[in-house]
């Protein structure tokens, strides 16, 4: 139900952001002396369907305002109200005044009642100091600002049609049935983005505008566009994108005298292709607040029904996210909140006796790492209970591993069947929950890690690809085979020389930057034949995964490229260490290395043995 | 096209129960399949191999931006001789949404067939399972082995399909 009306909320928030702007720019149209009354009722409606909706969804602070507004307009409607520039600029202030609020309660912010009130107030004593003799202005002064009588809730701004409320409107219908032949400006385009009314001239309304503006393109920042419009240009630009590969594949093998031209227009290609790229891949970016906003709420019904104190911050809500990321991460983040909640955030008393404010924090914060996005969720609870959580993994016959090694423990809850929780309530503990959480996770590319401290709180962090569609990649060479990499977890390719190369127990560990690293040789995890054998000979690539360092032993660098990113599973199966594949230019399939699951394979026990040792025998020596 | 196709074999199965199908040639035996299951027939090219997959996978190429998955019949069924040549034909299939490559030897024909035409499978002697055989039929004084591809290419046995996308299917 909740998340229904979040959709319906993000309807009438844009809803209602087109109303004000459509309310904006009519008043800035209007001569006071001579109003058009089509205008008039124009504002009139869309003043009214923010009325409506904002009844429904119970944001009071825009319909108090809104409906003191209709007043007014009403009366200038019927003739019983003048309109003079000062009111119009009045009307104007106010729509300022419904846009922050607006942008407040989108942004789930509190809002400032003391600036509606401010603005209910001077809207109202337009109304009765300039038709004091109004029958209708005293009757309506009793409203309070939290009016919202039941007719409103059936006005409706979208789905619902219903008649106005209003006596002498015939044309009935808000929202999506406003079919009402408008004037040529309602036409809806698009508009340099201005991000605040304050920006725009000041509003000179007694000067007659001049009739051509009527021609001018309305303003609107946005326009709804079916997604499937906008994956299909995501599809044709990654298309395109091979095809501009595909071209400067051929461009560096002509030979020929216009080759300097050619190579200058590929060049040129290549920039627009990558531009146009990231613009529609931009189109597909929301900021990761709509998931956020779903939150507090959340937290504060929990917290009530649990009998905690929690106080919900969020951070980097502006955090572009691809929008298929969004759906695919309100799941598992809700599930991590209720967690942090339920077994995180323990009762006020002990909180008090560990000399903790009573009240829980809990932090959702995201921000963007190179090509990925982490979002964090952090509590400062109990923290997770280590004892327990061996013991059950003991009980379940899950392999426990090192004691020390708290990343590893961690790890052990997202098993399938794991719970500690002492009881099974209502809202956790059934055990089933966050081995799903990780497995969305990794269906989206993500990794999940956890950071906790007894008694000090526990922190999940959530590290997803910043989009789906399209990869930076270093493609690498292995006999005749190519394979590419993704550039985030490259650190640099080196070709080692035999003193930094070491051996134990026939496996080769790569003495650099003050650690050994394991050796991964490509070829050999891939299949392939004919590959370098000696490292000496080869490239080797450092790679940092989220859990492991290795190097990725190849053949050659073949150079650096965007690649789109194809599904292996769409004809054929998922295939353990590839992340997917790619076109290359010359029109052959290249794998994308997954590097997390090739991180698995390497052994790195040695490694992290010979680096300790040495850190130990160093610390001893010095 | 193949909205023309799809009325063509209505219109015929309307008038007989006709079908057609497309014959080629796995070592020295002609097999047919489903007409409507293939997609294109083109010559063999270079694959970009699948590591750690079984040896009768050659790999997966692009197919039109389409990345598909190209299966040697001949390994998996132990038939003829798995050599790529100038010669050498992949059909492409069009089956349970998803596109496959077949490698063959040749291709033949295209036969049409009736029910009756067609003869239930013996239990042996032939390579493939009879559960993904519809059955024998003789044409032109030889014999032509007729293969269900649709549950061949989505069998266990191939293993082409994640299980679990097998049951999202079904």
């Amino acid at each position: 139900m909740t998340v229904e009306m979040e959709q319906f909320h993000q309807v009438f928030f844009d809803e209602s952001q087109e109303h004000l702007e459509t309310m904006e720019r009519l008043l800035m149209e209007i001569q006071p002396e001579s109003p058009d009354t089509e205008h008039l009722n124009s504002i009139f409606r869309a003043a009214h369907s923010i009325k409506g909706g904002s009844g429904i969804f119970g944001f009071d602070g825009l319909g108090g305002l809104t409906h003191v507004m209709e007043n007014l307009l009403d009366k200038a409607r019927n003739g019983t109200q003048e309109l003079t520039p000062t009111i119009v600029n009045q009307l104007l202030q106010t729509v300022d005044v419904l846009k922050t609020v607006l942008e407040d309660y989108r942004n789930a912010q509190p809002i400032n009642q003391a600036e509606i009130d401010q603005a209910i107030l001077l809207l109202q004593e337009t109304i009765d100091n300039d038709c004091p003799e109004s029958d209708s202005g005293n009757e309506e002064r009793g409203f309070g600002f939290f009016e919202s009588t039941t007719s409103e809730a059936e006005d409706a701004f979208g789905f619902f049609e219903s008649e106005p409320q209003s006596e002498n409107q015939d044309d009935s219908g808000f929202g999506f049935f406003d079919n009402e032949p408008s004037s040529p400006n309602a036409s809806v385009s698009s508009l340099p983005k201005t991000s605040g009314c304050d920006r725009k001239p000041a509003p000179a309304p007694a000067r007659p505008v001049s009739s051509s503006n009527g021609k001018n393109a309305s303003e609107s920042k946005s326009i709804r566009i079916d997604t499937s419009k906008i994956d299909m240009l995501v599809n044709l630009i990654g298309e395109l994108v091979i095809t501009q590969s595909m071209l400067a594949v051929v461009g560096q093998q002509t030979e020929d005298r216009d080759q300097e031209k050619l190579e200058q227009g590929l060049l040129e290609l290549e920039r627009n292709t990558r531009e146009l790229q990231e613009a529609v891949m931009s189109m597909r970016m929301l900021p990761i607040s709509f998931v956020f906003n779903r939150f507090p709420r959340l937290v504060r019904d929990l917290a009530g029904q649990l009998g905690k104190q929690v106080e919900l911050k969020i951070e980097g809500g502006g955090t572009e996210i691809d929008k298929g990321l969004v759906e695919k991460l309100v799941d598992p983040l809700t599930h991590l909140v209720r967690n942090s909640i339920d077994h995180g955030i323990e009762m006020p008393e002990p909180r008090v006796a560990q000399g903790k404010s009573e009240v829980g924090q809990i932090t959702l914060a995201a921000a963007q790492r190179g090509g990925n996005i982490v979002i964090s969720i952090k509590d400062d609870g109990a923290g997770l209970n280590k004892e327990r959580i061996l013991a059950k993994a003991t009980e379940n016959g899950i392999a426990v591993p090192d004691r020390d090694n708290d990343e590893d423990i961690w790890q052990l809850i997202f098993s399938p069947g794991f719970s500690t929780a002492d009881q099974v309530t209502d809202i956790s503990g059934r055990g089933v929950g966050m081995d799903v959480v990780k497995r969305n996770i990794e269906s989206i590319g993500g990794r999940i890690s956890i950071e906790s401290s007894a008694g000090k709180g526990s922190a999940f962090a959530i590290s997803v690809p910043l989009t789906l569609a399209i990869v930076d990649g270093m493609c690498v060479a292995s006999a005749d085979q190519v394979f590419v990499v993704p550039l985030v977890s490259i650190i640099e390719s080196i070709q080692p020389a035999s003193h930094q190369l070491r051996q134990i127990a026939n496996e080769h560990l790569l003495w650099v930057r003050d650690q050994y690293w394991p050796i991964l040789n490509l070829s050999k995890r891939m299949d392939i034949d004919g590959a370098i054998g000696e490292p000496t000979d080869a490239i080797i690539i450092l790679i940092e995964t989220s859990k492991k360092r290795f190097g990725l032993m190849v053949d050659r660098l073949l150079g650096q490229q965007q690649v789109v990113i194809k599904s292996l599973e769409q004809h054929y199966k998922r295939v353990p260490g590839a992340a997917g594949a790619t076109i290359m230019g010359d029109g052959k399939v290249a794998i994308i290395l997954d590097m997390e699951s090739l991180a698995e394979d390497v052994n790195t026990q040695v490694a992290e043995a010979q680096t300790y040792e040495r850190d130990t025998r160093e610390r001893k020596a010095s | 096209m193949s909205e023309i196709l799809e009325k063509e074999r209505q219109a015929e199965s309307a008038s007989e129960p006709e079908r057609e199908f497309l014959s080629f040639v796995l070592g020295q035996e002609q097999y047919a399949l489903d007409i409507m299951s293939v997609k294109e027939i083109r010559g063999y090219e270079p694959v970009t191999k699948i590591a750690n997959s079984p040896p009768f996978i050659k790999g997966v190429l692009n197919l039109r931006g389409d990345i598909v998955p190209i299966v040697d019949l001949r390994i998996k069924f132990n038939v003829g001789e798995a050599t790529y040549n100038e010669f050498t034909i992949v059909i492409m299939l069009n089956v349970c949404n998803r596109i496959v490559g077949i490698v063959v030897d040749a291709v033949s024909d295209v036969i049409k067939l009736n029910d009756e035409d067609i003869k239930p499978p013996p239990e042996f002697g032939v390579a493939f399972d009879t559960q993904f055989l519809h059955g024998l039929a003789e044409v032109h004084e030889s014999m032509v082995i007729i293969v269900n591809i649709e549950s061949l290419i989505s069998s266990e046995t191939l293993a082409l399909f994640d299980t679990s996308d097998q049951d999202d299917q079904e």
